[in-house]
């Protein structure tokens, strides 16, 4: 009697410690990348935002200096964060529209739909470097076939990458060229609207624009906003296009003794990704690059706790999994 | 008008109403099309350019010209004897390869235990899976750069670029869990009551239903690795020897001042791989896509 009551719970406790390393064992891959490559990082750059370091020498305390320095002296930051809030205005805005339309686009069509959607996400394939590049040329002023094509129709021919007010519109024409993912999100989410809701609508009269906005809308609104939330976590990191952009551009590439510094022209195509290349691997001043990195995280970090409501539509049936 | 309409005999009315209906269809199909094909034009434009940019003489790829007098399709071999090119075709071919293996193979559990198991703090790991998935890779760039050149002296080779991807990636970890959600308790169950431990599950029973999202995940990562411009850049840049497609592309750019031609011919040597690719498994790929982005 003694025995059995005693045994029973040891035998419940060793399943649940089997149950525990198991599950243990399972994530340890990832336990081990999110200490490493997340959460020690992280530590790290805090502590090196209040050093200074040029990678060389020692690190030394230097209290909020860098930090002074960034927000005070470092002449592109205010600058990138304009250049971030405008991507995030225009270049967002009009990505998910236009994805938005050219998924409605696909879901009338009644020929070709497998060309034309094709088509569409071809693009979005092309490796952003490859991508830029064309585009740099395509509009390059002089012999940029597109530039050519404008001339011939009569309109402005404006500098595109070469010119500051037309540097970030011709990085958001890039963006929108590779709209396929959003166009896919949109479409599976389409195709989910119930047909009924359609032919209520139409019963009560209702023209396309109606249907639109009180049957499609509603229903496709979760997506559009996951669409707009991941739209601007990605244009926080903003890097490989803008930095590539103004390299060919500029005609400064690589070469030794050659430096590129990123935002040409005149520092209208700065991110906050830049500036951490920037001061970390340009100017080897990695304490004012730790406060770039952390402002970074934490505008990315409030983002996605957005994301991380409920009602955002990323985590459906998740919270409870099983 | 109405009027004229109702002393109509039915039938008459009935296929006048038709072929109002049908014209109007014929109209609204003409004009949804249009659009569509301004649409393909703004869209694959650009890649017509760029090939025939590729395949004109040097003096011509100065000019305003659209066609090519003379096909140089010559350029393409003179890209591809650019010295370097093939060592960062093979470079970007051993990151992509390797890297997409070790996120597989490390990933799976992880979406396994997250989307399976029952354990306290399950929430919260996902949480942190997810946080994981939207960080910037600048924000950790620096202490991971000193760690990679001050403590392992291994910059200037891929291995910071390939080693992380043996630790799990959190867009993977993710895009899997989420499939793995849709499998029935019940297959996992079963195996459990025969005897199967969960490591046989994962592999035997799970696996092969999963394998239109690993798939994706496959390509997605391949895809990854084979863009990635920043890694590349920070890591390997400073040895020659261990440049990427992307980064060294930068580069022929530099080398080649004006040649519009060869670079855009070395463009699209670049982006080739991945639409033959996708071409190839354009299935998975778009099922992948949706996975991410959310069922509402």
């Amino acid at each position: 009697m003694a025995v059995a009551t005693t045994a029973v719970p040891a035998a419940l406790r060793r399943k649940r410690r089997r149950e525990r390393a198991r599950t243990l064992a399972f994530l340890s891959p990832w336990l081990i990348g999110f200490g490493f490559f997340f959460a020690y990082p992280l530590v790290s750059t805090v502590y090196f935002s209040f050093m200074r370091y040029d990678g060389f020498a020692a690190p030394t305390f230097t209290g909020l200096k860098n930090w002074d320095y960034v927000f005070n002296h470092y002449p592109f930051f205010w600058q990138g964060l304009r250049n971030t809030l405008w991507l995030v205005v225009v270049m967002v805005a009009l990505r998910v529209t236009f994805g938005l339309g050219i998924g409605l686009l696909i879901t009338k069509l009644k020929t070709g739909v497998g060309f034309f959607r094709t088509a569409f996400y071809l693009p979005y394939l092309a490796p952003p470097v490859a991508a830029t590049m064309a585009f740099a040329f395509l509009l390059n002023p002089g012999t940029g076939p597109v530039d050519h094509l404008l001339g011939e129709l009569g309109l402005p021919q404006p500098g595109w990458f070469t010119d500051p007010s037309w540097s970030k519109p011709a990085l958001t024409m890039l963006a929108m060229w590779g709209v396929g993912d959003l166009m896919v999100i949109f479409m599976a989410a389409l195709l989910d609207v119930p047909r009924e809701q359609y032919e209520a609508a139409e019963l009560d009269g209702a023209g396309p624009w109606q249907k639109f906005r009180y049957v499609t809308f509603p229903n496709i609104s979760p997506i559009v906003m996951f669409a707009v939330v991941t739209g601007v976590i990605q244009t926080m990191q903003y890097y490989t296009q803008a930095i590539v952009a103004g390299k060919v551009a500029s005609g400064v590439i690589g070469g030794s003794g050659q430096q590129f510094e990123p935002g040409y022209p005149h520092g209208s195509t700065w991110t906050l990704p830049q500036m951490v290349y920037n001061l970390g691997f340009q100017r080897f001043d990695t304490g004012s690059a730790c406060v770039v990195a952390l402002v970074l995280f934490a505008i990315s970090m409030a983002f996605t706790s957005l994301l991380l409501r409920r009602r955002s539509g990323f985590l459906p049936e998740s919270q409870d999994g099983e | 008008m109405t009027t004229t309409t109702v002393t109509l005999p039915t039938t008459a009315k009935s296929t006048a109403a038709a072929k109002v209906a049908r014209r109007r269809a014929f109209l609204h199909w003409v004009a949804v099309h249009s659009v569509a094909i301004a649409a393909a034009l703004f869209f694959l434009l650009p890649f017509v350019f760029v090939l025939l940019t590729s395949v004109m003489t040097d003096q011509q790829a100065l000019t305003a010209d659209l066609w090519p007098h003379h096909w140089q399709w010559g350029n393409y071999l003179k890209v591809w004897q650019t010295p370097g090119f093939l060592t960062w075709w093979r470079n970007t071919l051993v990151y992509a390869g390797l890297g997409t293996l070790l996120t597989i193979v490390s990933s799976l559990p992880v979406a396994y235990a997250l989307a399976k198991f029952r354990f306290r703090g399950r929430n919260l790991a996902l949480m942190a899976v997810i946080s994981m998935m939207m960080l910037p890779p600048q924000v950790t760039v620096i202490p991971m750069y000193l760690f990679w050149a001050k403590q392992l002296d291994l910059t200037g080779t891929l291995w910071p670029l390939i080693i992380p991807m043996a630790f799990g990636d959190a867009f993977s970890i993710f895009l899997l869990r989420q499939f793995l959600l849709t499998i029935p308790k019940e297959y996992v169950e079963a195996a459990r009551i025969d005897g199967c431990g969960e490591l046989r599950t994962l592999l035997r029973v799970i696996l092969p239903m999963a394998r239109p999202a690993v798939a994706a995940v496959a390509l997605f990562q391949f895809f990854y690795c084979w863009n990635d411009y920043f890694g590349p850049q920070i890591y390997s840049s400073e040895n020659q020897g261990a440049w990427t497609l992307s980064y060294g592309l930068e580069s022929f750019k530099g080398a080649h001042h004006t040649d519009w031609n060869l670079t855009m011919a070395a463009t699209l040597l670049v982006t080739a791989p991945v639409i033959v690719l996708f071409f190839f498994a354009q299935k998975a790929f778009i099922e992948g896509v949706t996975l991410t982005g959310v069922k509402g």
